[in-house]
């Protein structure tokens, strides 16, 4: 298994890869991986929905925020094998028939965004918000989004958008 | 990372079962804080056991007039509980102060109570450090420190816990249901995490290949004078320079009952009955609060860089008790501390 070479560097053999099976936006799709890796390097790396982003990779930022059972999470921070046969939405799972989703029409009417490296975390962080029912006031929406950070500052119009997705809602 | 091998357990015993079997590993719930130490290279188990899925997820009232939190209910439906938000407020509103939703949505209530310090040189590998690896030295008592405790260091270790659900935790009296090898038994929440003493490697007392199951609340949950009181340097998503949970059993403007605990100034939050009795039997005014602060803070050391939190500490106890007294705790989405 280990050979040393005259080099002296071991050579560590990959590891054993697992079958898993995702539901990812409606579709389930089998895939072979290793136990290191991370739900968000599933996603990005073998399934090529790389709308969803490393910001930071350590549960930070929340640009790598998706759905899991309908529920947001940083998908840096769990591995791919621990959420065998669990329905995953992401960011290229909210528009429907063609149609943005009203979160994503919202972000446009209110410029909130800049680069848009954190935006696909914070519409599918602001989806979960709205399912979640805890928001209220400007404030609350705030605390409940905190968990999304924007280097571009655009805050104050995601709030907006995320009011105006709420009230349609 | 290092290469692990991955299981899942079917039930506790499987799982306490396989711990004890295996060389190396840990139990996995949430996995918002050791995968984080393990992309860090700070903790490299050579396998992990998934215990995600284990039935452990209720939160149901017992026959003594408590409740039991299963030791994977997440933090956010724990704090959503509607057991927990009528009966211990407290407990809801300090979990709802820590991390962010998405955090919440997947830590696991035995998983907050497992979380490692977040001191700078215990997350950096290239730098010595007790805890990591015992007997290398501590950079954190003579380097950068306004993270670190005030409260019962030793020559060992200054580092923090920095749960903000087990400073409520401690406050309440809860108990900790654990199984292992051995049986079942049960730890009082302020015997549960250690002082670091000049064994700091140990977080808590915790036994090898023992796995947490639930958590235990007392009938008693001061359900109208409470508050969680969280002082840090951003106003949200942040860790505590200083918190407090504090409550109260009043009658009129007498303090029959009080409960007082500090975060992020201890290895363990921070409980001394001596600064409750002080309280009990008087009156709920700021004389009888500051004199209660002094108590507690009576053997406080600060360090270079944290020696604010003295002083910090003892506003913020006196601003909780207030806050308390009145019956109007901090809200955790309005940032104005009242």
């Amino acid at each position: 298994m280990t050979e040393i070479s005259t080099s002296a560097s071991p050579v560590i053999p990959a590891p054993e890869k697992i079958s898993i099976v995702l539901i990812v936006n409606g579709a389930e799709t089998q895939l072979k991986v290793a136990p290191w890796t991370t739900l968000l390097d599933a996603l990005r790396d073998r399934l090529d929905l790389t709308g969803t982003k490393k910001g930071c990779d350590h549960g930070q930022c929340g640009a790598c925020t998706v759905l899991v059972e309908g529920r947001r999470i940083n998908s840096c921070l769990t591995l791919a094998v621990m959420k065998d046969g669990a329905h995953v939405t992401t960011i290229e799972g909210l528009a429907k028939d063609g149609a943005l989703h009203p979160l994503q029409q919202a972000f446009i009417d209110h410029d909130a965004f800049q680069c848009g490296y954190c935006t696909p975390g914070q519409i599918c962080s602001a989806a979960a918000l709205i399912a979640e029912g805890k928001a209220r006031t400007a404030d609350e929406i705030r605390e409940l989004m905190s968990g999304n950070i924007c280097r571009c500052g655009a805050y104050p119009n995601i709030v907006a958008a995320i009011e105006q997705a709420m009230d349609r809602s | 990372m290092i290469n692990f091998d991955y299981a899942r357990a079917v039930d506790v015993a499987d799982a306490v079962r396989q711990i004890a079997g295996s060389l190396g590993a840990k139990f996995i719930a949430g996995g918002t804080n050791l995968i984080d130490l393990m992309k860090e290279d700070v903790e490299r188990p050579l396998g992990l056991i998934d215990i995600s899925r284990l039935p452990l997820t209720k939160v149901e009232e017992t026959g003594e007039g408590g409740v039991r939190i299963g030791a994977l209910a997440p933090n956010s439906d724990l704090a959503y509980h509607p057991l927990i938000e009528q009966r211990y407020p407290l407990l809801s509103s300090a979990i709802l102060a820590g991390a962010s939703p998405q955090l919440r949505n997947m830590a696991s209530t035995g998983g907050n109570l497992m979380q490692r310090t977040r001191c700078y040189y215990f997350y950096d590998v290239a730098t010595p450090c007790n805890k990591r690896e015992p007997g290398s030295g501590c950079p954190a008592i003579n380097g950068c420190n306004r993270m670190h405790a005030i409260l019962g260091t030793s020559e060992a270790c200054i580092a923090t816990h920095p749960s903000d659900m087990c400073v409520a935790l401690a406050a309440l009296d809860a108990k900790v249901q654990v199984r292992g090898p051995a049986g079942d038994r049960v730890i009082a929440f302020t015997d549960f995490h250690r002082l670091p003493l000049d064994t700091p490697q140990h977080d808590t007392n915790l036994e090898p290949n023992e796995l947490i199951t639930a958590v235990e609340l007392p009938a008693q949950g001061f359900p109208t004078n409470y508050t969680y009181l969280k002082i840090r340097d951003r106003s949200s998503y942040a860790f505590a320079l200083v918190s407090v949970a504090a409550a109260l059993e009043l009658d009129g403007d007498r303090i029959k009952e009080a409960r007082l605990a500090l975060g992020g100034v201890a290895h363990k939050p921070w409980r001394d009955r001596e600064a409750e009795e002080a309280l009990c039997g008087g009156q709920a005014n700021p004389t009888n609060f500051v004199r209660a602060a002094q108590v507690l803070l009576r053997d406080a050391k600060g360090f270079a860089h944290n020696s604010f939190k003295i002083d910090l500490a003892a506003r913020a106890i006196v601003r909780a008790l207030t806050q308390a007294a009145r019956g109007t705790p901090q809200s955790q989405s309005d940032k104005k501390i009242r």
